[in-house]
């Protein structure tokens, strides 16, 4: 225990009491910790750095000890989490930068600006280490497609990421967009950003070395954002808009200044140490730069630039004000940081030093507001005085109770016989092919520009975005290829987290490994419910030991990410959503392949096993969008055998660098019937579209409902491929060498997609025809219901 | 300099170009790299605050960034910055000028170009490829009735123009492309962004030697990345330099 004297009292400040103690959120057990661990009560303003430094947003009290049963190492792994972001080794001594986080609570209140300052905040995550981002990527949750604020808050997100993101001239190549009634009063917006960097010149958020200038450069501090951390930790009721005023507000024109500025500041090597004033602001971020190196840190905030006239410390301390970074700079590079500001047209100051006392003191004279008043003659005196670590690895850490909610079975199951069956098997697949979670998300991402920069190789729309970034060194330029996919699919998660986790982890891959990329390295947004009740946390850990699984087996490393609770609004949570994003690394670009079909006469093989029968049809969008709920057959969950995906994944790598795939196509949202759509209509369109003629006479029983479950379940570990007739046979000895099931499924060609099968309960060949055109005519209307035509 | 430009016939012949850096420039990165693909002299890079253009300069490129619809501070920079004075000066002289996107957009603030550009018709930003037809010959367009492909990404690329000044951009043949369907046809569906006329970009300068236009052809110079139409747009750049600095012949 450490103790120290308390400040004086600051003027205006009101006394601490126990309905002020409760209004910051903090529970009695939490203020004991705060009073044992500085030995005095602390004041109002220390009072309001500890409630954002104890929110679940900050300290991950809840999750801290089940997310380290996640592999965090790897021989690419430069950097685990902990830092801004994860740095991973792409090769010839370059690093990819990356992090994907949440703005679920602000993007709900106000959905442009919401959106758009999630997008800022994690970019400066990613250039704040010394990395130029190449590519963002989002994933969204909304309520469902005839909700009433649906159409407002798709609209404005989608406005709000674009807005940011195409002004910044960061690419947005790639995504993910689901619709559930669950997420009618809290939406899910998850932004992901990737740099890269020299491995020799990253930057950490670290304070070191004593007697080092903090600087503080960006925009000026303004009274916006208060408390956004301790929001972002909180349940919404009816009455959420009235959080307003804690709301950001993004400017992506200073933020690409910004951006600019701090890569010119890494190359004159006055950078000691660098962090982003994100969460809890100008607080989180220098406690937290301090608790890394071990230092510590004093600052002076009458010297804060600032855009309100009569800031408190409170306020200048918790504003979470955009485009804002904290640096301590190289001895005597102080005038090298104001220089390049200055060019930038951006603030810069000198506002306090790196210490050597463990301890986090602020400092500021009371009544002197440097907008309003002549410089100050007074002594600034201490506002807060205390130890690093109370405010670091001193936060709470959980160890929640946990239950298994059983009722999730009673609720989702299903009898077979009430599971509903087609009458026309290929009027069935237009309507899920044209249903808001299955089809085309181009109306989205043609409001991102996915081009700028020009290295974009396979825009959105294919399994996995890929990028070229011409990585220069020495005056030569080598050519790094990058893939991204993000997913998460919270309907597998509602009926078992630990399964969900594990089929997100393996989805992700898999999409990558089929656009010809080896998985290097993860990110994580742990969307969840109010971790206070034991189902949430359940459904969180379960979902952490899912993911943990599935990394080990595919060899994978989780190497940044996020954590958000309190996902609810009036006790209702979302579908347990542990959002996945991978970061993939091909060797070459000739690697690259795509999932639509390239030309006629190639071979389609189905590659792993074809159907588990009904389960695959557990929390399927085809049992969803006919009973209108999460629904399993007999109350069968969805599994993933781990092992064999591992075999497919590695098969479909392997084939891909040997050049053997036309195309490949990961088989999930919608089943294998939807897939073989997508692979006939998924590529640009002055490519041409082409079709296939598909025979499943697979050896499965036959019945209707087993046809259903071929057609429409989800089953993982499931990839479409078209190979060249030549091929066909070499392909075929590679996956049976592998153990990987194969099977030879049709031809690709014409303009139209048939799928023969035998449907014995009609005693005749029933087949699917469907016209390309209208395949591709349903996939594009899928949101109009939404946002109208486009 | 990037090796990955592969339109280009090689070797390719001398062209100084130079380009524009303002504070809100984000396709400068793509704009550099085709140019340094379609000449042997890679491009000077100019920040705005510069007052006189690199000697001998032949074609000054304005790459895209904000648009002035969202960000006042950003168009009232480019008016007032002191680069746009030399863009002038090497404008009346015949030299070659390119504004692409929100470079455009600058082009037409500044004066060099008559008309605007608003909010596209249905209100949003809009990426992805368009095609275009070439409807003027001049500095950056060889062929009339050319169709090429090439990436679109703007909020604010609707081009409005009186009805005099279109009588006089189309009698004085200085509508330089108009988006067009795949087969080249000028036709209502292709015109996403509600432009007056189809038009995508305009000639201007005493010898059509400036062109401002929204599509981006810089971004469109790689098969890899989709297309490489945009190729021929700077060839035909290289190939007015090479016929002589005034391109006088043109008109």
């Amino acid at each position: 225990m450490t103790t120290c004297p308390p400040p004086p009292p600051f003027p205006a400040d009101p006394p601490v009491t126990e309905a002020l103690i409760r209004q910051h959120k903090l529970s009695d057990d939490e203020y004991a910790r705060i009073v044992s661990a500085i030995g005095r009560e602390p004041t109002f303003t220390e009072l309001g750095v500890f409630s954002v430094m104890y929110s679940e947003h900050c300290s991950y009290k809840s999750s801290r000890r089940h997310l380290r049963r996640l592999p965090t190492t790897g021989a690419r792994v430069i950097q685990g989490p902990g830092e801004n972001a994860g740095v991973v080794d792409i090769g010839d001594g370059f690093a990819a930068v990356f992090k994907m986080e949440s703005h679920n609570h602000p993007s709900f209140i106000e959905p442009y600006q919401g959106a758009a300052t999630g997008v800022g905040g994690i970019l400066r995550d990613v250039f704040t280490m010394g990395a130029r981002p190449i590519a963002l990527l989002n994933a969204l949750r909304f309520g469902a497609a005839d909700h009433k604020r649906t159409p407002e808050l798709l609209r404005g997100v989608v406005a709000g990421i674009g807005g940011y993101g195409n002004c910044i001239g960061v690419p947005t190549v790639g995504g993910d967009l689901q619709f559930d009634a669950r997420y009618d009063g809290n939406i899910l917006v998850n932004a992901f950003a990737c740099g890269v960097a020299r491995t020799d010149a990253i930057f950490y958020g670290k304070a070191s070395g004593v007697g080092n200038a903090i600087l503080y450069i960006g925009a000026k501090t303004g009274r916006d954002g208060i408390h956004g951390a301790t929001m972002a930790s909180d349940e919404f009721s009816n009455d959420g808009p009235a959080n307003r005023p804690t709301m950001q507000v993004g400017d992506p024109f200073v933020g690409k200044l910004l951006l600019e500025a701090c890569l010119e500041l890494f190359q004159s090597g006055a950078v000691e140490g660098i962090q982003d004033m994100g969460a809890a602001g100008l607080t989180s971020s220098s406690v937290e730069m301090g608790g890394r190196a071990a230092t510590g840190v004093e600052i002076d905030l009458d010297a804060v630039p600032r855009r309100a006239k009569r800031m408190a410390p409170y306020e200048i301390l918790l504003s979470e004000s955009q485009e804002r970074m904290l640096l301590v700079a190289k001895p005597g590079a102080e005038e090298t940081v104001a220089t390049i500001c200055k060019k930038w047209e951006l603030d810069s100051a000198i506002i306090g030093r790196v210490t050597n006392t463990q301890r986090w003191v602020v400092l500021a004279t009371p009544d002197y507001d440097p907008l309003s008043d002549p410089p100050s003659k007074r002594k600034p005196q201490v506002v807060c005085d205390l130890p690093l670590d109370a405010l670091t690895e001193g936060a709470p850490a959980y160890d929640r109770p946990r239950a298994t909610d059983v009722t999730v079975f009673h609720r989702a199951r299903i009898e077979e016989g009430d599971v509903p069956i087609p009458a026309d098997w290929g009027a069935e697949l237009l309507r899920q092919l044209g249903s808001s979670n299955v089809g085309s998300r181009e109306w989205v991402w043609r409001q991102y520009d996915h081009v700028v920069r020009g290295g974009t190789l396979v825009r959105p729309g294919s399994d996995a975005a890929v990028v070229r970034v011409p990585c220069e060194r020495d005056g030569q330029t080598i050519d790094k290829f990058l893939a991204f996919a993000v997913d998460c699919n919270g309907r597998h998660c509602e009926l078992s987290a630990y399964e969900g986790g594990a089929m997100a982890v393996a989805e992700v891959c898999r999409n990558l490994v089929c656009s010809g990329a080896e998985p290097i390295g993860l990110t994580d947004c742990l969307n969840f419910g109010n971790p206070e009740r034991p189902e949430i946390m359940d459904q969180l850990a379960s979902a952490i030991d899912g993911i943990a699984a599935a990394c080990r087996a595919l060899g994978v490393p989780v190497v940044s990410g996020n954590v958000s609770l309190y996902n609810e609004t009036d006790g209702r949570a979302i579908l347990p959503t542990p959002m996945i994003a991978a970061v993939g690394l091909l060797k070459s670009e000739h690697d690259i392949v795509t999932s639509w079909f390239k030309g006629a006469g190639d071979v389609v093989l189905l590659l792993g096993e074809p159907t588990s029968g009904t389960r695959g049809l557990a929390g399927s969008d085809y049992l969803s969008s006919h009973v209108g709920r999460v629904a399993a057959v007999g109350g069968k969950h969805p599994r993933i055998d781990l092992d064999a995906e591992a075999a497919l994944q590695s098969l479909v790598l392997g084939l891909a660098r040997e050049q053997r795939l036309v195309s490949a196509h990961d088989v999930s949202g919608g089943g294998l019937a939807v897939a073989l759509a997508e692979c006939c209509v998924s590529g640009p369109i002055w490519s041409g579209d082409f079709g296939a003629r598909v025979d499943l006479d697979l050896s499965i029983d036959r019945g209707r409902l087993d046809l259903t479950a071929l057609l429409f379940g989800e089953d993982p570990s499931r990839v479409i491929i078209s190979v060249r007739r030549d091929d066909v046979a070499l392909v075929k000895d590679r996956a049976v060498r592998a153990g990987v099931p194969v099977n030879q499924i049709g031809v690709t060609g014409g303009h139209s997609l048939s799928i023969g099968f035998v449907d014995e309960s009609a005693a005749a060949q029933a087949a699917i025809r469907l016209e390309l055109s209208d395949v591709r005519r349903a996939r594009s209307k899928c949101l109009e219901s939404i946002v109208g035509a486009a | 300099m990037p090796n990955w430009v592969e339109g280009y016939a090689t070797p390719r012949p001398s062209m100084r170009a130079c380009v524009i850096v303002f504070p809100g420039s984000n396709a400068d990165a793509e704009m550099i790299a085709a140019l340094a693909g379609a000449a042997s002299t890679p491009p000077t890079v100019v920040w705005h605050t510069e007052t006189a253009l690199p000697a001998d300069t032949d074609l000054v490129a304005i790459p895209g960034g904000f648009s002035y619809g969202d960000y006042l501070r950003c168009g009232a920079l480019a008016k007032v910055s002191p680069i746009v004075p030399a863009i002038r000066e090497h404008a009346a002289k015949g030299r070659l000028v390119l504004g692409v996107c929100n470079g455009f957009q600058i082009l037409t603030e500044i004066g060099l170009l008559p008309g605007g550009l608003t909010r596209n018709r249905q209100m949003r930003f809009e990426c992805g490829d368009r095609y275009i037809r070439v409807a003027a010959r001049g500095a950056f367009t060889r062929t009339v009735g050319a169709v090429w492909r090439m990436p679109v990404a703007h909020a604010e690329g609707r081009y409005v123009a009186s009805p005099e000044l279109l009588e006089q951009l189309n009698g004085e043949d200085r509508v330089a492309v108009r988006y067009c369907d795949a087969r080249g046809e000028v036709v209502d569906e292709a015109n996403f962004n509600g432009s007056a006329e189809s038009i995508a970009g305009i000639y201007g300068g005493p010898y059509r030697n400036i062109l401002g236009l929204m599509p981006h052809p810089e971004r469109a110079v790689d098969p890899r990345t989709g297309g490489a139409d945009g190729v021929e747009l700077f060839a035909a750049a290289v190939a007015t330099l090479a016929g002589g600095k005034s391109t006088s012949a043109l008109v």
